[in-house]
This record gives structure tokens, C-alpha cells and sequence, in this order.
């Protein structure tokens, strides 16, 4: 059987001075420390294809071997054994060399496919790959170079306990998209009981376009950096901390704004530690939005087999996360969209029923799917849907305002909840995570619906962190399916 | 027809190259020029011919169609169908390959296109030294900071 053998290797000369060396088939005894002699045979060139060279290795082996292919075009040459001391049957190899163009050095890749006797595939397979190739590269290198060697670029640690330079979002003045602005910036050691994240993805939130907006002033003051959540890696950690190290990987939500940011500060317990299946835009893009459809579930909503659940924004970051795992409770679950796009992705997550509405009204259809109407609605619509989703709600139902996105929801009396016996939730993920036991505790059962399809993974978009201000236009013009992440 | 060539070495093996570049919708995650992407029509970034809808950072709108995916050979080739720099016919190739001795790999991207008389060297420039060359530099701090 053939056995294909493959070594390759830099060497920091310009590939005109390397393949100069190279093309020339009679040059090994001159570079190559385990060739004794070399001559070409009847008198030939040793660039001219066909011709034969004659080795004689130091451990006196005799091997003939003939050029196939000499081309100087792609740096290339091949040969073969044609008679050999060294029981290498069928031996083919290739010689290839390709420019590193940013840097003038040389890419080398020496191949060769070749049959042994049986029992001596390992032992000749070595000896001609270190023996011949990885020598060959030392010998070449040493030739070449006189002593002169790669070195490995610096792998210096990370500065520990001092300002680390990091970027990040800010908003000067409260308005639209165009408020945000990446500065560049230092964040400090971190103080006791806190952690250094340096984030590479960060999740986009619709709360981040309310405290843009400056409807929430007392939680984004000026200038100030939004954002809830991001995932990456440990950098340091200050007193106190224990359960996570430097060079963890983590995600964390933070009750208070500052995520749009190359490098941040958290506190330690609003930090959980990934597994290694959950890459940091996937944590970035689902930690926020997986632990609040897991409490609106298993908490607020106390969803049952049977339940009916009407979800707004159904194909949106929290939206397909609560119609797939609603239905895998046993839950029935409708859902509004605003296009047919996002009806096909929302039906893709289990989503029973899909309302396209590019106008909030939704009621009558709900009512007609499910009798009279639903048992739990997550709102994330607000004020236009107000009447709307007091419409849509059965007796005794439980309507959780989630999110206001067209306008601030004018106040809900008692007196008008009481003509359903309804119940009315205002809810804030934070509280349902008070220490991070109970943060942990939700993210493990996140991804392990991810890990065992209870649910799929959205589409993530991705956009840079200096083009925040684009990801924002993108969530607000509720054309965007899943959910997005800026990566830093 | 204009060909570019651009190669670089990457300290880091080509599994690991690869687990950062091989998505075809995560551009913004590595190269530096790029601001967001999306996948058009909701398909898989891996599906080939799905269309990535990205922009750039001077605010330039690009779409491009996945021809090719290889996992085993860590390739990736893809055509342009839309974008504001001129180039007709334009087929792009990104690949790794391992380099034995040590944990590094060998990066070339490639592309050959056509161009208004005169542009060439403008587009050489601005594809071989901004776009290829550019992502190749972001990988390679990314990777020596490790």
C-alpha cells in the first residue's frame, strides 16, 4: 500500500534565493548533511528533465534518482527513485515552494507518496521524513542562512494589574443610532470582587436603543457605554474573586450598562464560565435572551402542557427562543411577525400559528386560533398594541410587558384588568439572577437546550463594534431575524 | 483578466486559522475593514451559494455568493455579485495550509477579476494590500497575542 508523506516548513529567505538552491538537482551534497555525493549521470544538465543523479548517503546507502519535472513557473519539482539500496518502492516526491508575500520568505512543502516492504512502513516513513525532509529543512535553513533562524514572535503574558487600552461605544448626547461613537479608552485593574473581561462578542439588546433613546436617564447617564451582556475571556481578577481564573471563558449580564467595550470590568458574580461548545458570539448573542425566556417560562409564566402562549416578535432574539421551548414543554404558542421571512423562521421554531402584522393587530385572529384568547402574552410591542393585546388575552390571562419597542405603554389601571382578571407583569431579568449560583444555574439549562435541539440556534448578524450605530438601525427597522452581535 | 496573490504565515495551527475565518458570515469577527454581515434569505453560512450581505467600514454595501467550502482542504472560494469597486467576473480563493514544523499555517487568498482599463494597479492596491493583506495582518496580531 502507498503511504503518503507530507512536511513542510518556512524559511526566511525570498523564494528566488530558495528555489535557486532547490532547482538545481544536483546541489543536495552541497546543503543536505545526510548526502555524501551527488553527480548527474552521462554528463547531463541537472536542469534538464529526465536526467538521473547518482547519492551516496553517509551511512553509504546508494539511491539513483530522476527528475521528472523542473518548473520554474510555480517553483516546482519532481522526481522519483529509480534504483535504490533503500527498499522505498514506487517513491514519487514532490518538491513546492510558494512566496510569503508579506514578509519575503518561502513556503515549503515536500511530498512524496511511496511502498515499503511490510513491517517497515513506520520505520522508513520516519527515516525519510525526519532523516531526509526535516534535516533537509535544518540543513537548508543553516545553508541559507548561516545560523540565522525563525523565531516565534514574543508570547509575552498579559500586562496583569495595569490599565489595559480597550475601545468602546459611547453616547454623548441621547438620540438615535447615530449617538454612538467608539472612543478609545483605558479600564483599570479590577477592584475587589471584580473580573477583566476582554469581550470579543457583544450582545444587542432592544433595551440598549432605550437607554440610547434616554427614556431610562437614571440607568445611562452622559456620557455612558450601553449594553448587558458580552462573552470572552478572563484577563485578571481582583480580590476576592473566586470560581474564575485568568484565561477562562465567560459571558456575563450585568445589571448596569457598560458592555459595548473591547475590555470591562464586571462583577464576579454576574459572570458564568462557558463550555468549551459555546462559542463566545453564541453566548453573546443568546445569555441574556436564553435566561429570560427560561424565567418567563419556568417562573413568571409557569408554562404547562397545554398552555396557550401568544409571543410578539416571534422571530426575533428572545422570540424564537420562547416559541421552541414553549412547544417542547407542551406549551401552544402563536406568534406575530412583521414579514413572511420571519413567519417561515418563526414556523422553523416550533411556532404553531404565525400572525403576520405589520400593523399590531393581532386580537381577532388570536382569539379565532385559540377560543378566547391567550393564556400568557409576552409583549415586547408596547403602546401601539395596547388594546390589542388586552383584546387577545382569555380570563384570568397573564399579559408580561416585556419591552415597549413602539412607545412607552401608557398606564395599565386595575380597573381595566379587572374586567379579565388579569394579571399584569412588568419583569427586569436581573432580579430573576440575584447571585450567580442562579445565574449559572439558568445558562447551563440554555445550553444544554442548545447542546440537545431542544433549541436551534438563531442566525446571529454580526457587526464590528464601530459599527454599532448600524447594528442599532438594523434592530429598529425590525427587519433583522435572530440575533445580533458586535464583535471586538 | 487581473490576478492578485497575497500569503502570509499565521502562528496558529490551520484547525484553529480555520474555526476563525471558515464562516462565511463572519467577517466582522476577524477582518477589520469589515462593519456587519448577514446571510441573505436566512440560509446556513456554510450552505454554498448562500449570499453574505456585509458592509465595509467607508460604508461600501458588498454581496458575494459562496462557490466553494473545504473543510478538509480549508478553502473558500466565493464570487462578487455586487459591490461599489468596479471589478467584473471577480472569483476569490482563501486557504490554509498546514505547515508541519510547528504550530503554524501557510494563508494565500487569491482572486482574479476583471477591471476598467487603467484601474489595475488602484485595484491591486486596494484588494491585494486593504482587503487580503488587511485581514491577514488582524489575524496575525490576533494570534501572537495569545
Amino acid at each position: 500500500m502507498l503511504q503518503k508523506l507530507v512536511r513542510s516548513t518556512i524559511i526566511d529567505a525570498p523564494i528566488e534565493r530558495v528555489w535557486a538552491v532547490l532547482r538545481d538537482f544536483n546541489s543536495h551534497d552541497q546543503w543536505h548533511t545526510v548526502i555524501k555525493e551527488s553527480r548527474i549521470e552521462a554528463g547531463q544538465s541537472s536542469t534538464q528533465v529526465g536526467c538521473v543523479r547518482a547519492f551516496t548517503l553517509q551511512d553509504g546507502s546508494f539511491i539513483r534518482e530522476q527528475l521528472l519535472t523542473l518548473d520554474d513557473a510555480q517553483y516546482k519539482s519532481t522526481y522519483c527513485i529509480v534504483e535504490s539500496t533503500v527498499p522505498l518502492q514506487r517513491y514519487v516526491a514532490t518538491v513546492t515552494l510558494k512566496p510569503v508575500t508579506d514578509g519575503r520568505r518561502t513556503f515549503w512543502h515536500w511530498e512524496s507518496t511511496f511502498a515499503t516492504p511490510p513491517g517497515r512502513e513506520r520505520e522508513l516513513r520516519d527515516m525519510v521524513a525526519q532523516g531526509v525532509y526535516e534535516a533537509g529543512f535544518e540543513n537548508l535553513r543553516r545553508h541559507l542562512m548561516q545560523g540565522g533562524d525563525l523565531r516565534a514572535p514574543g508570547t509575552a503574558p498579559m500586562p496583569r494589574a495595569l490599565p489595559q487600552s480597550c475601545r468602546r461605544v459611547v453616547v454623548s448626547g441621547y438620540g438615535g443610532p447615530e449617538v454612538l461613537a467608539v472612543q478609545d479608552g483605558e479600564v483599570q485593574a479590577p477592584g475587589p470582587g471584580e473580573v477583566r473581561i476582554r469581550q470579543r462578542a457583544i450582545g444587542v439588546n432592544f433595551f440598549d436603543v432605550y437607554l440610547r433613546r434616554g427614556w431610562i436617564p437614571e440607568m445611562l447617564a452622559l456620557p455612558g457605554t450601553p449594553g448587558m451582556e458580552a462573552a470572552g475571556t478572563v484577563l485578571d481578577v481582583g480580590e476576592g474573586v473566586t470560581g474564575v481564573m485568568p484565561g477562562d471563558r465567560v459571558a456575563c449580564m450585568t445589571a448596569a450598562p457598560g458592555a459595548y467595550a473591547s475590555v470591562r470590568n464586571v462583577p464576579a458574580d454576574q459572570v458564568v464560565r462557558l463550555p468549551a461548545a459555546v462559542d463566545d458570539d453564541v453566548a453573546a448573542a443568546l445569555l441574556l435572551k436564553g435566561v429570560t425566556a427560561d424565567y418567563l417560562l419556568r417562573d413568571l409564566g409557569r408554562v404547562q402542557p397545554g398552555a396557550r402562549w401568544l409571543v410578539h416578535a416571534a422571530a426575533g432574539g428572545v422570540g424564537l427562543l420562547l416559541c421552541a421551548w414553549a412547544r417542547h414543554l407542551g406549551a401552544r404558542v402563536v406568534g406575530t411577525v412583521s414579514s413572511e421571512d420571519k413567519a417561515r423562521l418563526a414556523r422553523e421554531h416550533g411556532c404553531e400559528h404565525v400572525i403576520v402584522t405589520p400593523n399590531y393587530r393581532f386580537a381577532a385572529e388570536v382569539r379565532q386560533h385559540f377560543g378566547d384568547g391567550a393564556d400568557v402574552i409576552v409583549d415586547g410591542l408596547g403602546d401601539a398594541a395596547r388594546r390589542e393585546n388586552f383584546e387577545a388575552l382569555a380570563p384570568c390571562g397573564h399579559w408580561i410587558s416585556l419591552g415597549q419597542a413602539s412607545g412607552a405603554l401608557q398606564a395599565v389601571s386595575p380597573d381595566w384588568l379587572v374586567q379579565k382578571s388579569a394579571t399584569f407583569s412588568r419583569p427586569v431579568a436581573f432580579a430573576y439572577v440575584p447571585t450567580r449560583a442562579k445565574l449559572a444555574e439558568r445558562a447551563e439549562r440554555v445550553w444544554g437546550a442548545l447542546a440537545n435541539g431542544t433549541l436551534k440556534l438563531p442566525p446571529i448578524e454580526r457587526h464590528s463594534l464601530e459599527a454599532a450605530a448600524r447594528a442599532h438601525e438594523r434592530l429598529e427597522s425590525r427587519r433583522t431575524t435572530g440575533a445580533l452581535v458586535l464583535v471586538a | 483578466m487581473i490576478r492578485i496573490y497575497v500569503s502570509s504565515v499565521i502562528e496558529a495551527s490551520a484547525d484553529t486559522v480555520w474555526s476563525r475565518i471558515r464562516d462565511f458570515n463572519g467577517l466582522p469577527s476577524w477582518h477589520p475593514a469589515i462593519a456587519d454581515s448577514r446571510i441573505e434569505n436566512q440560509q446556513p453560512s456554510d450552505r454554498v451559494g448562500c449570499v453574505r450581505h456585509f458592509h465595509t467600514h467607508d460604508g461600501g454595501m458588498i454581496r458575494e455568493r459562496l462557490l466553494a467550502l473545504s473543510d478538509f482542504d480549508f478553502t473558500c472560494t466565493y464570487e462578487i455579485l455586487e459591490s461599489p469597486m468596479g471589478v467584473d467576473h471577480y472569483v476569490a480563493t482563501l486557504k490554509l495550509t498546514p505547515v508541519t514544523d510547528g504550530g503554524r499555517c501557510f494563508a494565500e487568498w487569491s482572486a482574479e477579476f476583471e477591471c476598467a482599463e487603467g484601474r489595475e494597479r488602484e485595484l491591486v492596491d486596494l484588494i491585494g494590500g486593504g482587503v487580503f493583506q488587511g485581514g491577514f495582518d488582524a489575524l496575525k496580531r490576533h494570534f501572537s497575542r495569545r
